[in-house]
């Protein structure tokens, strides 16, 4: 089992202290982390979610725009920030799996270490209707 | 492999009568291959005695910075070699994000900090931004991976046929973990010192000092020996001692963490001591 990378250990063990939603997810776009004010919102605790990859996480809590039009992978800030290495800002719906539909406000920005490594990207979710 | 250490000190140089036997000098390490070739680990002040015993005839040296802090260059420019015409002196450490080795290196060494200038040093020196990941060195087979410690840090794991020296001086592996050892894959320096032959490992401080020290990028010896359990180190030695242990406090220290079970040889980082790995 290989070791994540040092700067993603310390994205993880931050977000783990952090009161803000936190989703993390490696260079392919697996999801690896989610903390736990981000369980609130996507209606599962993660080590009962696990890891997953991008095609299940972008699809499995039904993105949709304000008009319900349902959203594909690459409109996710998380999936701009990973594919253009950029920061992404987007308000839209899910469904937790919880079965509950919350409207979420979600800033992603790429991970990149030294050297141009793409190490993965982070988004921020925040919970319009909640906070 | 032959290693000694020249220098097992953190943070500042603690000459006294009361560090004899561990000795004072910070973070400095000669490691040989089987052939001879001189890799030096870190520059601090147990440099100053090594380069004084390096051998006349040797063509190459390299140096390899964990980091620049103070403690582990601050012997550099007292270190012999580099005042020998000729003499090809490769050095390797992390750059920032911004500026690399050099433009970092030449911040301590220049005026008013220190008289000689890196560009007027009579060896030939080269200086390299160290890869991420493997390269050689002699015969040496060379992995330098980023750990817990502020500022740009690498530790270095060093293979000659099959068998492994680990050197991460700086590290606070436990840093932010909720419980420690977590996992292996969410464990800083895990790949570099899995089932080392030989780990150098900080270990500064106690438990209790832990306490008022977290993020200062440094070990509990509680955590040392932990994390050397989790990564099946064979022998470990603990290093980067603080400046202020005595001789009979790391020897209380290492007592602590000492006992039947220990799965691996504990051997605390003293001064002059040498090991042989490998045949």
């Amino acid at each position: 089992m290989a070791q994540r990378e040092i700067e993603i250990i310390l994205m993880r063990q931050l977000a783990s202290y952090l009161t803000v939603p936190i989703f993390v997810v490696d260079p392919a776009g697996t999801l690896l982390f989610y903390n736990e004010p981000a369980e609130g919102l996507l209606g599962r605790v993660f080590d009962e979610a696990g890891e997953m990859p991008m095609g299940e996480w972008s699809t499995i809590f039904r993105p949709t725009d304000d008009e319900g039009h349902p959203l594909e992978p690459d409109a996710l800030p998380l999936v701009v920030a990973l594919k253009q290495r950029q920061p992404a800002r987007r308000a839209l719906w899910i469904v937790g799996l919880d079965g509950v539909p919350r409207k979420i406000d979600i800033v992603a920005f790429p991970l990149i270490g030294q050297g141009n490594r793409l190490l993965g990207a982070a988004a921020v979710l925040w919970d319009v209707n909640g906070r | 492999m032959k290693v000694t250490l020249w220098g097992t000190r953190g943070s500042l140089p603690s000459a006294g009568p009361e560090t004899v036997r561990y000795g004072g000098n910070t973070s400095c390490v000669e490691l040989r291959d089987r052939a001879g070739a001189l890799i030096v680990l870190d520059a601090g002040t147990g440099i100053r005695r090594l380069g004084s015993v390096v051998e006349r005839e040797i063509a190459r040296v390299d140096i390899l910075l964990t980091h620049l802090h103070m403690d582990h260059i601050q012997g550099f420019g007292f270190f012999d070699p580099l005042y020998r015409p000729g003499l090809e002196v490769h050095v390797w450490g992390p750059p920032s994000t911004t500026h690399d080795l050099r433009t970092r290196l030449t911040k301590y060494l220049s005026p008013p900090l220190f008289p000689v200038r890196l560009r007027d040093l009579p060896c030939r020196l080269h200086l390299h931004d160290v890869p991420m990941g493997a390269f050689a060195i002699a015969s040496l087979q060379v992995h330098a991976a980023l750990v817990f410690h502020p500022g740009p840090t690498v530790g270095y794991r060093f293979v000659e046929r099959e068998r492994s020296v680990v050197y991460i001086p700086d590290h606070e592996p436990a840093l932010g973990a909720r419980t420690f050892p977590g996992r292996p894959r969410w464990t800083s320096g895990y790949d570099l010192a899995n089932e080392a032959d030989l780990l150098i490992h900080d270990a500064q401080f106690t438990e209790e000092e832990y306490e008022h020290r977290v993020g200062w990028g440094h070990s509990a010896i509680t955590h040392t020996a932990k994390f050397a359990r989790l990564v099946g180190a064979r022998r470990l030695v603990t290093f980067h001692h603080d400046p202020g242990h005595s001789d009979d406090t790391l020897d209380q220290m290492a007592r602590r963490i000492e006992n039947a079970s220990t799965p691996f040889e504990l051997m605390p980082g003293q001064e002059g001591r040498s090991f042989t790995i490998g045949a």
